[in-house]
């Protein structure tokens, strides 16, 4: 979507970047090869597949479970998913009285280790001054409707706490082992906007 | 600080723009900044995930509206190199001017 047609003059933020990368790399301060390392983690290593891993663990295992929503970092850290952005986690489980919904109404903080990046509608202006103000309505435009007897919580995240829902595990799973189960837990399951 | 992205409970920003599959970057410049930003913090003192945000709140409003979430990450790179004194924008400038110029 962001193709570059010939004869179309670059963005000012295109020609912004490379100035940037170019100087910097001139005074040996960056080396492009680092960047391209950044990229690459963050596009193709680390991501809500990660998150699934700890939901599905925490579904199979109740002692896992009580680890995480007691102290979610280590608890994370013992799969292996730590780092930049993940210093200091907190689980939210959802239960069929409760749903938790999670959103940065100040920009963009988000549990990288377990969830990547986050997308574009997570960092929107809708979504950071809606959800506050009318959590189900935004919940629903997802396609979720949160039933009238449900509690929901909305957790504002900050540099300091990241927040990762803990969605209930569907019915009729008690057969699966913990890959099938991962398999099921989605990016917005563990934001809070969709059931799973 | 009660600045324009302080946006809880903001009224009038419509509907949530979902896009589904949607990639981690959306154009390579997104990478590169992002990846650049991980980097200047390494090499200019003082600077963090919490300077970076505060630079981004500092954004005049009107211009932090009509910016891309990368575009506001660029500024925030910009103004943590210039002020430190490793480049100047002077040179950010006429070093996006050879460049438009060679892709002319």
């Amino acid at each position: 979507m962001a193709s570059h047609a010939h004869n179309e003059p670059e963005s000012d933020a295109v020609l912004r970047v490379k100035a940037i990368e170019q100087l910097l790399t001139e005074k040996e301060l960056i080396d492009p090869a680092a960047i391209d390392a950044i990229v690459d983690l963050y596009e193709n290593r680390i991501g809500p597949r990660n998150g699934a891993q700890v939901v599905a663990r925490a579904w199979s295992d109740a002692d896992y479970k009580a680890r995480l929503l007691s102290d979610a970092s280590p608890a994370i850290a013992e799969l292996g998913y730590t780092g930049a952005q993940g210093e200091d986690m907190v689980v939210l489980e959802n239960t069929a009285e409760v749903h938790n919904v999670v959103v940065c109404t100040l920009c963009s903080c988000y549990p990288w280790p377990v969830l990547g990046l986050p997308p574009g509608w997570y960092k929107s202006y809708a979504y950071r001054a809606r959800v506050v103000r009318e959590p189900r309505a935004v919940i629903a435009e997802f396609g979720l409707v949160i039933a009238d007897d449900v509690e929901v919580r909305v957790w504002d995240s900050s540099a300091e706490m990241r927040y990762l829902v803990l969605p209930m595990r569907p019915a009729g799973t008690d057969d699966l082992d913990e890959a099938a189960l991962a398999a099921l837990v989605t990016r917005d399951g563990m934001i809070g906007v969709a059931a799973t | 600080m009660n600045g324009i992205h302080d946006m809880g409970g903001m009224h009038g920003f419509g509907a949530i723009p979902i896009e589904h599959d949607e990639p981690v970057f959306h154009a390579p410049w997104e990478g590169r900044i992002f990846g650049i930003n991980f980097v200047v913090e390494s090499f200019v003192e003082g600077t963090n995930i919490d300077s970076g945000r505060y630079r981004i709140e500092c954004i005049d409003p009107a211009i932090y509206l009509n910016s891309s979430y990368y575009e506001k990450w660029t500024q925030a790179s910009q103004s943590a190199i210039v002020e430190a004194g490793v480049c100047s924008l002077e040179e950010i400038e006429a070093r996006m001017e050879k460049l438009r110029s060679e892709a002319g």
